[in-house]
Parts: C-alpha cells; structure tokens; sequence
C-alpha cells in the first residue's frame, strides 16, 4: 500500500501495566507465550502492505529494540521497506511533557521525510486484527479528515478504564474523544487508531504543540471535532486492550479459548514475531496439561490448566499452575502451588510452596526473581 | 567476519530410497525430522556453530524443494558478508556436457572450481542427512595438531553393528592403518561418519586424478580414501562421542524420532549454547485441550491436541482431535488425526489424514507402519 505510511505509538502517561511494564514499554510484554504486543500492530500494517513504520519509544527502548532487531521477522520488503525506531530524547528526564506529540515533533523531519500521501497510527499495546488497506479505502471514500477505530463494548464499567472512548452522533460522527470514566455499560472504546492525511497529521502536531505542552493526539483530536470531519470505524473481532495488568491477564487468558484465538489468529493474516529457535516442548510421564497454550522448549513435568507458558519454562515435577502466564524461561518448582498468576521471564519458584492469587485480582512475580 | 580457513561442502544429493514414499518428492536431507526440523539443519547449524562461513551443499535427487530450503543461508546465520549457503546442483560446463554427480568425490570434483575461488586451506567434508551435533572446529584443531593429511571422524558401535559401516582400523595415536568398507569380519568398532578434513591442495590433487581414472566409482569411502592410505599419506581418526545417526529406514527415523523422548536424550535439542537453526514457521504455540491427555512426548508449536498422545513426536501444525489416541508414532508436519482415530507405531507423512474412528498400525507390529495416503474414516 504505497498511499500510507504507519507509525506505531507508545502508551501514553494515563497507561500503565502494574509490574510488567517496570521493565519494559508494553509493545515488548511477552503475549500469547511466543508474541510481544507489538507483533500484532507491526503484522497488521505488514498484512495490509504498509512498509515503512516509524516505531516511536517513550521509555525504556532496550528489550523493544532488541526484539525489533532490523524488523525482517515482520516481512516487509527489505530493500523497500523499513522498520524506523524513534526514541525521544527529551522524554526521558519531563515525563509530562514526555507525549506522542513532543516525540512527533521531535523527529518531525522523519515524518516529512515520508512521501506517501496518508498515515496509519496503532498503537503499541492493543491486540487486534484489521485490514488498514480496507480502512484507508473506507477513508479515502467517505470523504472524512480523520477515521478513528473503534471497538463497542458492554463491559466497560469494569473494563477499558484507562482507555478513551468516542462519543459518536447516528452518522458516526465523532463528537468527542473522552476518557472512559467507568459510568455506563455499553461504550465505544478508541483503539487509538487513526487514518488521516499525513499534511493533516503535521498540521495537529503543529496545533497541538502550540496549544499546551501537554496535549496529545488524542486531545487535538479531540479538540478538533467540531471543525473537521471526523468519523469512527467499527472494528469486529477480537480485541484486546493491554492497558493495566488486568486487562494484560485476561486478554491472554481470554484467548486459550480456541473460540477467540480463531477470531484473532487466522491463517490468511500472519502474526510475525521474532524466532528464537527452541527445540520443540519435552513432555515427561508425570506430565498432565490441560486447556493451554505451550510454547517451545519447555519441559513439562506437572500439572498446567488453563495457563500460558513462555518458551522454555521448566515445569518441575508435582508443580501445579493454574489460571497463570508463566513468561519465557521462568522455572516452578517441586511441588510448588501456581495460581492466578503472572510470572516474569526466568523467575525461579523454587522454595515457598503456595503463590494463590484470587481471580479478581491475579498476582504478579517479578523478572528474575526467586521465590 | 572474515572468511574462515575451512570451506564445508554438504552432500545433499541422496534419495534415501529406503524412505519409500518420503522421499518421492524431496531427497533424503530435506525429510523432517524431531518436531520442527530438516535433516540438513543439522550440518548447517554444525557448521554455523562452528564458525565455517562458506558451504556449499550438493544436491541432485528431487532438488527443488532442498535448493530453495538451504539457499535461505540466514536461517542459520549464514548471510554475512563472506559467508553464505551455495546451492551446487550438476550444472553444464564450457569445457564439459552436463554430467550427473556419479559419486560422493565426483560431486566436489564437478566443483573444484567453486572451491578454489575461496582458495580455503582445508575443506570439510559432510553428509547431508545425519543427525548430530558437533563441533567441526575442535576436529580442525586436531587435524593440525596431528599434521593430518586427512581426518576422518569416526564414531564406536557395538561391534556386532560393525559390518554395517565403514571401519577404521587405527593405532594407538589415532593413525590410521588400514579401512574396510562393510568387513565381514570387523577388526575394530570405529565406524567413519561420512565426515572427512582434507587439505584442499591434497584432495584437489587426488579429485583431478580420480576423474581421469575410468575404474573408479568416484566415492570418497571407495576410491580416496583407500588410495590415500595407499600413498602412505597421515589420515587421523577423530574420536567423536555422542548422538549421531544416519536415518536410512523408516524404522530408524522413526526410532531417531523416539530417542528424543528420553528425559536425559544425548541430543538434547535444549540446549541453548548449540541451537539447531530451522525454517521460522508464524503459527500460534502449541495448544491443549480440556480432553487432552500428554505423556511422553515432543510437541511444536501450531499443533492443536484434544486427544491422547503418548510416547509420540508432533511435528509442526499436527492436530489430535478428541477421542483420538496416538501411541509410539510420529506425525509429520499438518498430519491430521481426527475424532476417535487410533494410530499405534506408525509414522504418517505429512499432510495426511487420519479419518474418524480409523485404526493405523498395530502396537505390537514388527516394523513402523508408514502412511502416505489420505486413510478414511467412518463418515
């Protein structure tokens, strides 16, 4: 799709997943055993023929860089295409003033450089499939200035608490972009996904920045609506918004249904990730698993249901977890007790025999710890 | 990284014609093997392991899929500059008519010219369709401790094995006094692996003479090494220990397949410090359903299991479906088992499917039952 460029945005200040994200943005968190979030936006833009993507790191670029690598895994054009990893320098010391737009205008010359004609931005810590080939045609059509994507739920009293939502008049007109507050049921949750020009784009950056320091694309959108034609997009299919540590347990465990997963993982829409060349998963005599997801390289030796398990986890014998993600390399003991939980790459639960967490309110071990 | 002084050259060309059905439409080498791999991934990621930058594989038998495979070096991180995997199939010459490869030294004969524009100073030596790790670089360093005209790897069988393979009879340095191919009656247990160091400018000698001899069969195991050890040339045994197999039967791939079962499998394909490089596939991990139950077995990603699995290999995209009972076999990469089939010591291609309520192989059965054909179920 020569027409659009994409860039892939970090979450932004209101986001923040408990634990996990100390270490790493949210696009690099482990998803689904062998995926990072990330995988999913950069597969999306790939499926759909956009070849240069301008990633954009808030904080903390080592363990996302690391799995970008030159972007190969992703399958775009390597001579044509190109994965571009933008990191704002300013961010790091105001984290205030550390917003999508400080960093599109701090690499502003990157955006300008870009001579296709319309923009796709996804953001890195949702998880959803969509055709932005389609969209942009949609777009393109309908005559708008901005299309923004958009997934209606029943459950957002309880969930998509740090999301935005659209409040849309009959035509779809977006009306406003607000934070969900948790005060109705049904609401229309922004993916903060959206198609617009890309002079359009350049010119809200503009705006935004002249406006307040602290503005985000959200926010001049936002502002922008009575101005411009702005207009939501509904997305069908599963999605998955990693934006609190609830939301990040129960997308993943949400999708060991094979009847979600097939509503996300499809054989015509590729996710790519980076491999990593395990060898196959050992089972062993005293192994039972049920209703899992297993990645490679594991050695399974107890009891698993209704988990997750990263590659090359070590599940000991007379271990049991349940309801848990177990990330990449983490080891559980003998006999050890697992339960509701999220555990961090090659933590070590070795000796304390019970980690239960209600359902309500999962646990979290840290990366590299022993318990 | 500049060029390695050791060039491999991989001979692929194989059929494996006691594969039967495997090997109708892919050679030997290409046949897949332990869940997610390719044979040949093992001496690619051996040499890759070993720091060897250039090889190039041989291939003749049913090429395409293998050409295409290998000739994606970066699979096994050989793509840097001066490194690379090169297809080397017969090919017609200025000077010559397009000749078949018509044995193991005629294939690198037919390419003295692609060696020699590396000019390397040794040339490994490899078969394409052995599984095993190992370490070329430690067999180089002993190559030249000994000032070995030639090395040859050889490996311990049991000695009533030994007429099976081609036996090194060496002293007590590891020189080597004389070979037999298949002796009858054995002198030594040291069977050679099919894996030879050379000196390039010696071999490159022996290979010009061996195509202008017309009693030759242009083998290595028949014709250069014999007469090697003829000229009273240094050819040195190199003592390998561990896991090594040459998978000529069904019976042995399947059993190669088994062997990773084991909890303490000399292979041992976990271990992180020599990975084996493959094909990157985009599906899913591996799933398991609330009827499923696992015992003893290895199990890739993109396989959906529902069923009982016991003592088994899953190779890439398998599905077990509920009811379904799969005991001491190996299914190949999307074979399909579905509800209440039952399959016992058998090995089914890939691709195939096992219809409902089918009953393959039998579990007390001599040989391993190979399916390559679509069996039919109750409908």
């Amino acid at each position: 799709m020569y027409k659009a460029f994409g860039i892939i945005n970090p979450a932004g200040r209101h986001i923040w997943v408990e634990g996990l994200q100390s270490y790493r943005p949210i696009g690099a968190i482990s998803f689904m055993g062998r995926y990072r979030v990330i995988d999913f936006p950069i597969s999306n833009m790939s499926n759909s023929g956009i070849d240069r993507i301008q990633i954009y790191i808030r904080r903390k670029p080592r363990s996302l860089t690391d799995h970008l690598g030159t972007g190969r895994q992703y399958n775009i054009n390597s001579k044509r295409g190109r994965l571009e990893v933008l990191f704002t320098e300013n961010g790091a010391e105001h984290d205030i003033y550390n917003t999508d737009i400080a960093s599109y205008s701090e690499n502003m010359e990157c955006i300008e450089r870009m001579h296709h004609p319309y923009v796709v931005i996804a953001p890195s810590y949702m998880v959803y499939s969509a055709d932005y080939s389609e969209l942009l045609q949609d777009h393109i059509d309908s005559g708008a200035d901005i299309t923004l994507l958009y997934h209606p739920v029943d459950n957002a009293k309880e969930a998509f608490l740090n999301c935005n939502t659209l409040d849309l008049n009959r035509q779809k007109g977006v009306l406003a972009v607000e934070r969900n507050r948790g005060t109705a049921k049904s609401r229309n949750i922004f993916m903060d996904t959206y198609i617009m020009k890309k002079e359009l784009f350049v010119e809200l950056i503009h705006k935004a920045k002249s406006m307040s320091s602290m503005y985000t694309l959200a926010d001049i959108v936002n502002y922008e609506c009575n101005e411009l034609d702005i207009r939501g997009a509904a997305h069908h299919g599963y999605f998955g918004s990693i934006t609190d540590f609830n939301s990040y347990y129960d997308a993943n465990i949400s999708l060991i249904d094979l009847k979600n997963s097939t509503s996300l993982f499809n054989d015509d829409w590729p996710i790519y990730t980076k491999t990593n060349d395990s060898c196959p998963t050992q089972y062993f005599d005293t192994s039972s698993v049920k209703t899992s997801v297993v990645s490679n390289g594991c050695l399974i030796e107890g009891t698993v249901e209704n988990s997750i398990l990263g590659r090359g986890c070590h599940i000991k014998k007379g271990a049991v977890v349940k309801n848990s993600i177990i990330l990449a390399e983490a080891v559980i003991g003998e006999d050890v007790h697992v339960e509701n939980q999220v555990v961090d790459k090659r933590a070590k639960l070795l000796r304390v025999k019970e980690i239960v967490a209600s359902k309500e309110k999962p646990g979290y071990i840290k990366r590299d710890d022993i318990l | 990284m500049k060029q390695n002084s050791m060039l491999a050259m991989i001979l692929a060309g194989g059929r494996g014609s006691r594969l039967h059905d495997l090997t109708n439409k892919m050679a030997k080498p290409a046949v897949a093997y332990g869940g997610k791999y390719r044979i040949i991934d093992f001496p690619l990621s051996n040499c890759a392991n070993s720091g060897i930058d250039v090889v190039g594989v041989l291939t003749q038998y049913e090429s395409i899929l293998l050409n295409s495979y290998v000739a994606a070096g970066r699979r096994w991180g050989l793509d840097a500059k001066d490194s690379g995997v090169f297809v080397l199939p017969p090919r017609e010459k200025a000077d010559a008519n397009l000749n078949v490869y018509r044995g193991t030294a005629d294939a690198i004969s037919q390419n003295v010219d692609f060696v020699d524009s590396y000019s390397p100073e040794y040339v490994l030596i490899l078969s394409g369709d052995h599984i095993y790790k190992m370490n070329y670089a430690k067999m180089l360093a002993e190559h030249k401790a000994c000032n070995a005209d030639a090395t040859i790897a050889v490996i311990e069988v049991p000695m009533r094995e030994a007429s099976r393979f081609g036996i090194m009879n060496a002293d007590e340095a590891g020189r080597i006094l004389d070979f037999e191919e298949k002796p009858e009656h054995p002198k030594s247990n040291l069977a050679s692996m099919g894996i030879y160091i050379f000196n390039w400018k010696l071999l490159r000698k022996m290979l010009v003479a061996d195509m202008k001899n017309p009693d030759s069969s242009h083998d290595f195991g028949k014709d250069i090494i014999p007469e090697l050890l003829n000229d009273g040339k240094n050819l040195h045994a190199y003592k390998f220990k561990g896991y090594w197999k040459d998978v000529g039967t069904i019976d042995s791939l399947w059993e190669a397949n088994m062997d990773l079962l084991a909890a303490d499998n000399e292979l041992n394909l976990n271990d992180s410090t020599w990975k084996i490089y493959t094909e990157d596939v985009t599906t899913l991990p591996h799933y398991v359903g609330p009827d499923a139950d696992i015992k003893r077995a290895f199990i890739t990603q993109g396989c959906t299991i529902n069923g009982e699995v016991k003592n088994s290999v899953l190779f890439t995209g398998t599905k077990v479906a509920a009811g379904a009972k799969v005991v001491d076999s190996v299914l190949m990469p999307g074979a399909v088992v579905e509800e209440g089939a039952v399959i016992h010591r058998a090995l089914i291609a890939g691709g195939i499917r096992i219809g409902k309520q089918a009953v393959v192989g039998s579990a007390d059965s001599e040989h391993i039952e190979l399916v390559a054909k679509r069996v039919k179920g109750v409908e």
